[in-house]
């Protein structure tokens, strides 16, 4: 039986979701509601018309396979693979697991992109099938992690730990938002976090940038970071040295 | 860069080309005298090529190391007159056309007018062809269907093997010798032919050694005269190199650096054939003399890269010779596509890859000339450190070198019966087609223009452009029940087409064979000389014609959009469609948009339209390959455009795709311009579905922004894509790094670059989809960098 998902997006020759050349869909549905989203036309879970133009379509597992499986010869040749992003893939768990265990019995190595905020039961499902977890912090903070994504971090940290002690693969990106979690405060406070664990993860500080402003024109969502610029690169360079002072393999972009 | 090779590579890139009367004068001259009455067409041939070399003006220019000048002066760009004869009227074009101008004095036009013109005027091949040829061609030919590569340049079209670092002209005049004795005049009818050819071509190696010994003596002359003592010894050095070679089998680096030189020269004064000569496989030649020099510390790196890099000023010196009409515009520019060949595999099979291999590419990245054309094949035997080095250069966006198959290439070749030796010591030459180097003609006949027989097709035979009906009454496209009756149509028209083509080629190689051979250019190819035959006659071991598709993309969406929208979707019925393409979709505005929008498109990953695409090439590939040629040899298919793509697009009305009348066709095998929205890999995937296998060469371009290869996680992305292209089999890739002024166009009008690709701080988007704010800030810095 084949088991229907909801996605927004394939992004073929995707190459900055984990290592090598991707494939990179975007699932719908997320339960976080971050200021700074790059794709907010894929939070809400159903697809809705907007302006004749349809966000996010149903697919079936055989019918995503075999786009993933159109660019195999690419993954091979760069150690590649798919990713799978969103929104937030785990918040649609049959598909996604259905999907994932067919990647995993073709030989086509899965990433997942994820806020973290799922159960932990279904990581503990997952994890077998899925060769690296992009996982994101922002803060470390539950009380400001609520105030700016709409949800504590008590699971999410809670399923890091599960995962970093399973020794997954895991690498941990951190949207650097100026004034938000590109502060001393709360980066001082994830080094500290990730510093318990004895094999440190890679670190991708991932920068702001205004990519995603025309999405939020277009959708008519209220963009709270518009008049927010970028980081300079020098406090970019200056944090990634901080990670790097602690022992963590850190880069700049993902 | 040293002090003499600036100031060399200024004169090149600064003066300006411009029509030469010495060669012409000197043809015509002794096409005039009774020495030419009295010979057979071989030796005549032969002769006017001595008497060139021993009356032209011996230029050296000053602080050169290798010598040797086509014209009398770096730009000059001599003409053909036995081949095409040029009138005011075209010397007049060829001076003040915006592109690509040759400047002519008029004391020059004044020795057209009245010397040269007049003697040739209805002798020379042009003309002699032009009357030969039926009616049927002619036709198809003004409507644009084909170009005719053979009207204004010779077929040449042929690359060196390593022959000439091994024997001197001395060592093949014995061979020849050789074989005249050899000769049986009382059993073999031909022999007094053969032996005519072999005369030729012993008096046309004698002329090269005579023409290098007068270098020589202008060398002594300048020796003696100079002031400096370094450079004395130097003019004396070179000398002595002059004496030595072509006469004899180079000993050093800079002897076989001159020699070919010479040979260089030789093969593109004897006629101008068309991507006039190429030394090949350069990192395997010079090799073994750049290892044995170094050892013995008579050369260091420093010296061997200023001598390639005189070397390379030297082919910049010599702009494609002028081009007119029809033949200027399916092939617009200064280049003469000599192309390097780098890397691949040696004839054992081996990684060729070598310390010569990355000297080459230093000079390559430094010079920065339009000339020589370098590409690099790529093998899956070649280390990846090979490939991040080429990257580096490609991404300075200067669009060389061009990356090539290796593997795929050897297959070409064994599929159609070449030894494996000969595969791997071959290569690729001109734009993309495939050769083994030293041993083949291959010879270019013309583009073939596929999108405009589904024009014809659709006019049941007749050509809107021209009014005439041209073609064959294939039926009235309204009356097709079925999609395979319209591509049934579409199969008839093409191979009627392309039937007169072949007819044509066969015509104007039986011209060349008789009236113009080569026999300069048959020393240097086997195995003419064995078999006592002209290179233009089927001398060579391997001979191929090949035919020069274009337009793979345009065809394939324009018989999609039919197949879609007219007999699976029936959204649109034909009757209603032509008459949107007759009235070029002026008050079909929706119509236009739905097929240009809602409609599948090549170049995307998605077999309907891929499979169309396969089909389309399937009924090229067997309207051609393997048809037989005059020469003896037989026509294969490639796909590649040079400039003709926007010829061929001129001569068309608007079509089914939503392209508008007279607007470019897509180039090589790439998707129509704009309509890949999915990415290279699908381009890629969607163009390895053409069998490259059996094509003599495919040619796809690839844009990329600046910043997109900014880091090494740029070069190794673009490195798997290689990997994984080459994999599946594809040709060729080049890519096109694009500039801030492109990027400016593309934020103006956005549907021609839907496919352009931009990094952006750690993400990759489509171009035309980020702000007006992103975009200036591309822009700025896509200049900042290329500044």
């Amino acid at each position: 039986m084949s088991v229907n998902g909801v996605i927004f997006n394939i992004q073929r020759f995707s190459v900055n979701d984990g290592p090598g050349i991707r494939t990179t869909v975007f699932m719908k549905g997320c339960h976080l509601g971050c200021g700074w989203c790059h794709n907010p036309e894929g939070r809400l879970f159903p697809p809705f018309g907007l302006n004749n133009e349809v966000i996010g379509r149903t697919v079936e597992t055989e019918e995503l396979f075999t786009e993933i499986e159109k660019d195999r010869v690419f993954y091979e040749e760069s150690g590649g693979g798919v990713t799978f992003s969103g929104g937030e893939p785990l918040a649609q768990p049959e598909f996604l697991k259905r999907i994932l265990k067919k990647c995993s019995e073709s030989g086509i190595p899965a990433a997942i992109d994820t806020s973290g905020y799922a159960h932990k039961t279904l990581f503990k499902q997952i994890l077998p099938f899925t060769g690296l977890f992009l996982y994101d912090i922002k803060l470390a903070d539950p009380v400001q992690h609520l105030k700016y994504t709409g949800v504590s971090n008590t699971e999410i940290l809670e399923n890091l730990d599960f995962l970093l002690n399973k020794d997954a693969n895991v690498i941990i990106r951190i949207p650097m938002i100026p004034e938000i979690t590109a502060t001393g405060d709360n980066i001082g406070s994830i080094i500290k976090l990730l510093g318990k664990y004895p094999v440190k993860p890679e670190i991708n500080l991932l920068p702001f940038h205004k990519i995603a402003e025309n999405k939020y024109k277009k959708f008519g969502i209220i963009n709270i970071m518009a008049g927010i610029k970028k980081l300079p690169e020098t406090e970019m360079q200056e944090y990634r040295n901080l990670f790097e002072s602690n022992g963590f393999k850190t880069k700049i972009g993902g | 860069m040293t002090e003499r090779i600036i100031r060399l590579r200024k004169q090149s890139t600064q003066t300006r080309p411009f029509i030469s009367d010495e060669r012409a004068l000197l043809v015509t001259r002794f096409y005039q005298n009774n020495e030419a009455e009295n010979v057979s067409i071989p030796v005549k041939r032969a002769l006017t090529f001595k008497y060139i070399l021993e009356n032209k003006y011996i230029c050296i220019n000053d602080g050169e190391l290798i010598v040797g000048e086509r014209g009398p002066a770096p730009q000059a760009a001599p003409t053909y007159p036995e081949i095409c004869v040029h009138s005011q009227e075209d010397l007049e074009i060829l001076h003040s056309r915006e592109k690509v101008p040759f400047t002519s004095e008029p004391k020059t036009r004044k020795v057209y007018a009245d010397i040269i013109a007049p003697y040739w005027k209805g002798k020379a091949i042009r003309d002699k062809m032009f009357n030969e040829l039926p009616e049927a061609w002619k036709n198809a030919y003004h409507a644009g269907v084909f170009t005719e590569f053979k009207e204004q340049r010779a077929p040449g079209h042929t690359v060196l093997d390593d022959k000439i670092y091994r024997k001197g002209m001395n060592d093949f005049i014995t061979e020849i010798q050789m074989q005249q004795k050899k000769l049986d005049f009382k059993n073999d009818s031909d022999s007094i032919n053969k032996n005519e050819q072999l005369k030729a071509m012993s008096i046309a190696a004698e002329a090269l050694i005579m023409f290098a010994n007068r270098h020589a003596i202008e060398l002594d002359k300048l020796a003696n005269a100079e002031k400096v003592d370094i450079r004395k010894a130097e003019l004396a050095e070179m000398a002595g190199i002059c004496r030595y070679v072509p006469a004899n089998a180079p000993r050093t680096f800079h002897e076989a650096l001159q020699y070919y030189w010479f040979v260089h020269i030789g093969v593109i004064t004897e006629v101008n054939p068309w991507d006039s000569f190429n030394p090949g496989r350069l990192d395997q030649h010079f090799l073994s003399f750049y290892q044995k020099e170094i050892a013995d510390g008579s050369l260091t790196y420093e010296k061997a890269k200023e001598l390639l890099q005189a070397f390379w000023i030297k082919f910049n010196n010599h702009p494609a010779p002028p081009k007119i009409g029809v033949t200027a515009k399916e092939s617009n520019t200064y280049t003469d596509f000599t192309l390097i060949n780098l890397g691949g595999v040696k004839a054992d099979g081996s990684n060729a890859v070598n310390e010569l291999t990355y000297l080459i590419l230093d000079v390559i990245e430094e010079m920065r000339l339009l000339q020589p054309g370098t590409m690099v094949q790529v093998s899956k035997k070649n280390p990846d450190q090979y490939l991040r080095r080429f990257l580096k250069i490609i991404k300075t966006g200067y669009g060389q070198p061009s990356v090539f198959n290796t593997d795929a290439i050897i297959q070409e070749m064994l599929r159609v019966g070449k030894s494996i030796e000969d595969a791997r010591n071959g290569g690729a030459s001109g734009c993309v087609e495939t050769g083994a180097f030293g041993k083949e003609a291959y010879i270019l006949t013309g583009y073939f223009n596929i999108p405009k027989v589904l024009e014809i097709t659709l006019n049941n035979g007749f050509d809107p452009g021209t009014k005439k009906t041209i073609g064959l009454q294939t039926g009235d496209p309204a009356s097709f029940k079925t999609f395979e009756e319209l591509m049934a149509a579409f199969d008839n028209q093409l191979n009627h087409f392309i039937e007169i083509k072949i007819k044509g080629n066969n015509i104007i190689d039986r011209i060349y064979a008789h009236e113009m051979p080569v026999p300069f250019l048959s020393v240097l190819i086997d195995d003419c000389i064995l078999k006592g035959k002209d290179y233009h006659d089927g001398g060579a071991r391997y001979n191929t014609s090949y035919i020069q598709g274009v337009g793979l993309g345009s065809i394939s969406d324009e018989l999609t959009a039919l197949k879609y929208h007219v007999f699976d979707k029936k959204t649109i019925n034909m009757t209603g469609l032509l008459e949107a393409l007759a009235n070029d979709f002026v008050d079909y505005e929706e119509f236009r948009k739905e097929l240009l929008e809602n409609t599948p498109k090549y170049g995307n990953d998605d077999d309907y339209a891929d499979d169309i695409m396969r089909m389309v090439f399937g009924m090229f590939f067997q309207a051609i390959d393997g048809k037989p040629t005059a020469r003896g040899g037989v026509h294969r298919v490639n796909l590649l455009p040079t400039t003709c793509h926007v010829y061929f697009g001129s001569v068309i009305g608007a079509m089914p795709d939503g392209r508008k009348a007279e607007k470019p066709l897509s180039e090589g095998i790439s998707p129509v311009q704009g309509v890949d929205r999915k990415g290279p890999t699908s381009v890629l995937k969607s163009a390895s579905k053409i069998d490259h296998i059996r094509t003599g060469g495919t040619l796809l371009n690839q844009k990329f922004t600046p910043a997109f290869l900014s880091n090494d996680e740029g070069i190794e992305d673009l490195k798997n894509l290689i990997r994984g292209y080459f994999r599946l089999d594809g040709h060729h890739i080049q890519f096109n790094v694009v500039s801030a002024d492109t990027l400016r166009k593309a934020k103006r009008n956005p549907e021609n670059y839907r496919d352009l690709i931009v990094r952006v701080a750690g993400y990759s988007d489509y171009f035309v989809d980020l702000t007006e704010e992103l975009q200036d800030e591309i822009i700025a810095r896509t200049e900042h960098q290329q500044g």
